[in-house]
């Protein structure tokens, strides 16, 4: 298959071939899914930023013991909009630029099924976040009752409720719209020959995490609908003098909020499923059973969510029943971790960059998933809930996981995304300092945690002085490294000498290699021939 | 763009989506100043300019497809993912009610008679709420919003049911004649679809009017007022648009828009109307009847 060439010549239209004039035309109008892709990644660089900054205010504070540097009320405002910030402006958005940019290439489609609606679903986003970041400027200051919104303490704030309640809509209007598009492509956009059991793993993953986004965003949105007329308009779902109940809220917040990290990290997977057997230079191991982890994995997300809450006061048997369940989730996530580990064995492997992200991910994801399972069992989560512990292990999940995820995604793809290598050395000097500052920075913290020191308070006992000084140089040394990972970015687009081959990756399969680098404004005008034999993941038929 | 046989089609940028996101945008803020108790430019007029601009957006983006739909431009793979699209978006809707649903279910199966001290909630009555024994309908412990009546379900809302099954058969009716061509039948089943969907709100306002007016029955009676009105009147919102939809579509009739083989714009409208009975029928049996 001649690739550049084929490409190029087959529509009169020269709105086909090049990219559209002035930034209103090529940006704000823009139906490209390589510009949208763009688009949604530096939004969610951008939005790394802020939230990481407001991290960088929470370890200042708990530099030392005692009240150091910002008021209690603005210190829970930091912790409740690091997490909204990073959860549905850095990483979701994160992982929507990465399957707009990859999805349509990697199953040999000219662009997202619906390319208008995917410009609405990113441009609303700049908006949301407006309407988030600006309840900070108000009177009665932001909100303080954590990102998981809990009433009552959630509707005892000043006027941001409403703005907050009001910009999760928006969030949650454009995720689904997303999660529609990137359904719609996959199913209905795939090059002829390219069956769903030769997609690879990266469009299974997001195939799989779109279905939760769809199935829970509005579970989210009608919960906090309630929240809204309950504050607003006098209704009684979380008011138990109405025969309501507090609890309430949070069995449907969580209902949303358990498929929610999996939406997170699902499409990590299918980023590492794809580094791993390139730099292995061999097949993913296990190419069906890793689908129907992933599968699996999605499932049991519905029907775990109370294990977020297990010490609310709910019936007995409602605690083995989520504990157990919980549980079972270790076994599909093995078979992933096991596949990983198994595609490196005997494999000729290198380490640049995306591959040290990945094997991080394998590692450190790892040993989040060990303390989600201590998390689980019931009379431990007596101990654990509310405290550092908890913490330490969401962000080893969603820091060293997804984050690093999106990371390795970044450095793999880059050259294919804007045609030149970014500098080997800088990449590496970028990850060996954020991998060993984000174990300074949260390994401690399930000492902390286990010691008994409660997450999202600004002062705390002197026994914990120690580990949270150290837990905070990690932090400020971990939010200085990622400067780097911008200046790698910076030099890779715009100054680099080094050109990326079609190729890019020795060992890289898959479409998306076919096209030259940079991929052209328009890719695959017409369908391409596919070869099983040069697929992803190999022959995976037989 | 000319669109050739086999190859893909990839729309032209456009405009509308950046007008949707402004639209929304000034529609929330607006609203979220409002509830606020703010009054001037920044509220309500904010809020209508929003709306008036998603209007507008609706309109122009709408139009656009429908131009490039009847000249010709979408191939069967478009329509496709059209379809997609539409199926996966009633999806969502689905689990929005799912929301609300869950909320009933949870405040009569567990909340209410763990308040009357079943269970594990023995402590919370015996210390709290002494004298409150569960029952359903309620509104609450605290008697929140004071005494109320409920519809009864045998008499509007059992006629409500069946005006809106009679709609899922006219718009059927509708649909098969579109399909065997008979322009004449088309308009006749739609016009009556919509009929029935407006007496159906009519009704719907009516005995809203009769809850507040006579039965003290209110938004803010208790967990039962929260769940009664919250479902149907999202499920009244949904239907209003349904209706609006509807409309549109006898339009694009009129005008001749839709052809035997190729009337994707009328089967999404069908699609929304046959969910919105679906719902309606979730919304009788558990909020109603049961």
């Amino acid at each position: 298959m001649a690739h550049a060439a084929v490409h190029d010549d087959h529509h009169a239209d020269h709105d086909h071939h090049a990219a559209p004039q002035g930034f209103l035309a090529r940006w704000v109008y823009a139906t490209n899914h390589k510009d949208i892709g763009t688009l949604y990644l530096v939004f969610a660089l951008l939005m790394f930023f802020v939230g990481g900054s407001m991290a960088m205010v929470i370890r200042a504070e708990l530099f030392q013991p005692g009240m150091q540097l910002v008021q209690p009320e603005f210190f829970n405002e930091m912790t409740t909009m690091h997490a909204l910030i990073m959860i549905f402006g850095a990483v979701m958005p994160a992982f929507v630029g990465l399957g707009n940019w990859m999805i349509p290439l990697q199953v040999g489609a000219p662009d997202m099924a619906l390319p208008r609606m995917n410009n609405l679903s990113f441009w609303i986003l700049p908006f949301a976040f407006t309407l988030l970041l600006s309840t900070l400027f108000m009177p009665g200051a932001g909100p303080q009752g954590g990102w998981t919104l809990y009433p009552p303490l959630s509707m005892q704030g000043g006027h941001s409720t409403a703005f907050v309640i009001f910009a999760i809509h928006l969030m949650g209007i454009s995720s689904i719209m997303g999660a529609i598009n990137i359904i719609a492509t996959i199913l209905n956009m795939r090059a002829p020959g390219l069956d769903l059991l030769k997609m690879p793993i990266f469009v299974w993953s997001w195939l799989i995490t779109a279905f939760l986004l769809i199935a829970v965003m509005p579970v989210l949105a009608g919960a906090v609908t309630m929240l809204l007329t309950d504050k607003y308009f006098g209704t009684s779902f979380f008011n138990a003098a109405g025969g309501g109940d507090p609890v309430m809220f949070q069995h449907i917040f969580w209902f949303f909020g358990h498929p929610e990290v999996y939406i997170m990290i699902l499409p990590a997977f299918g980023i590492v499923s794809e580094i791993i057997p390139t730099f292995a230079r061999k097949p993913l191991f296990g190419y069906q059973a890793m689908i129907y982890a992933i599968a699996s994995i999605a499932f049991l997300s519905f029907i775990v969510w109370a294990h977020h809450m297990f010490t609310v006061g709910m019936p007995l048997g409602g605690e083995l029943y989520f504990m157990y369940a919980t549980m079972l989730i270790a076994v599909p996530t093995g078979v992933k971790v096991f596949n990983w580990v198994t595609t490196m064995w005997e494999g000729s492997m290198t380490f640049e960059t995306p591959m040290l992200f990945a094997l991080a991910f394998v590692i450190l994801f790892t040993i989040g998933g060990f303390s989600g399972l201590m998390l689980a069992i019931v009379p431990a989560d007596f101990q654990y809930h509310d405290t550092y512990f908890v913490v330490a292990h969401f962000h080893y999940v969603l820091v060293t996981g997804a984050v690093f995820a999106i990371m390795a995604g970044a450095y793999y793809w880059l050259p294919k995304w804007c045609g030149n290598m970014y500098s080997e050395r800088w990449g590496k000097i970028h990850f060996w300092s954020s991998v060993i500052s984000v174990n300074v920075l949260f390994f401690p913290q399930h000492f902390l945690g286990l010691a008994g020191m409660p997450r999202r308070i600004p002062d705390y006992n002197v026994a914990f002085a120690d580990f949270n000084m150290i837990s905070s140089i990690g932090g400020f040394w971990f939010g200085a490294s990622q400067l780097i990972f911008v200046g790698v970015i910076i030099h890779a687009v715009y100054y680099s000498k080094q050109r990326a081959t079609q190729q890019v990756w020795e060992g890289a399969r898959g479409l998306e290699w076919t096209v030259p680098s940079p991929a052209p404004h328009h890719t695959f005008s017409t369908p391409p021939v596919i070869d099983d034999s040069k697929l992803a993941h190999g022959d995976v038929t037989h | 763009m000319a669109q050739t046989q086999g190859a893909y089609y990839v729309p032209h940028g456009s405009s509308w989506p950046i007008v949707a996101a402004i639209g929304m945008f000034l529609t929330v803020t607006g609203a979220a100043h409002w509830m606020n108790g703010d009054t001037g430019l920044l509220a309500q007029p904010l809020m209508f300019l929003g709306i008036g601009i998603v209007v507008f957006m609706f309109f122009g983006w709408f139009g656009s497809v429908i131009r490039e739909s009847v000249a010709g431009l979408y191939n069967n793979q478009v329509d496709v993912s059209f379809r997609m699209g539409m199926m996966w978006f009633i999806f969502s809707e689905v689990m929005f009610f799912a929301a609300f649903f869950g909320a009933l279910f949870y405040a009569r199966m567990l909340s209410v008679p763990w308040l009357g001290g079943e269970g594990h909630g023995v402590l919370t009555n015996a210390f709290l709420w002494k004298d409150f024994t569960p029952a359903w309908p309620t509104n609450g412990p605290g008697n929140v919003g004071g005494a109320f009546e409920t519809i009864p379900a045998w008499g509007i809302p059992l006629l409500n049911t069946l005006l809106l099954l009679a709609s899922g058969v006219t718009i059927t009716l509708a649909h098969h004649a579109l399909r065997a061509g008979h322009r004449r039948a088309l308009v006749l089943w739609l016009a009556a679809t919509i009929l029935l969907g407006a007496v159906f709100l009519y009704y719907q306002v009516h005995e809203y009017a009769e809850a507040y007016g006579h039965l003290n029955l209110t938004l803010g009676s208790g967990v039962y007022g929260s769940t009664f009105f919250m479902l149907t009147g999202f499920h009244g919102m949904h239907v209003t648009l349904g209706v609006i939809m509807l409309t549109v579509i006898l339009f694009r009739c009129l005008k001749g828009h839709f052809t035997r083989d190729n009337h994707f714009g009328f089967e999404a409208v069908a699609w929304y109307w046959h969910f919105v009975d679906v719902v309606w029928l979730g919304l009788f049996v558990f909020v109603y009847v049961l």
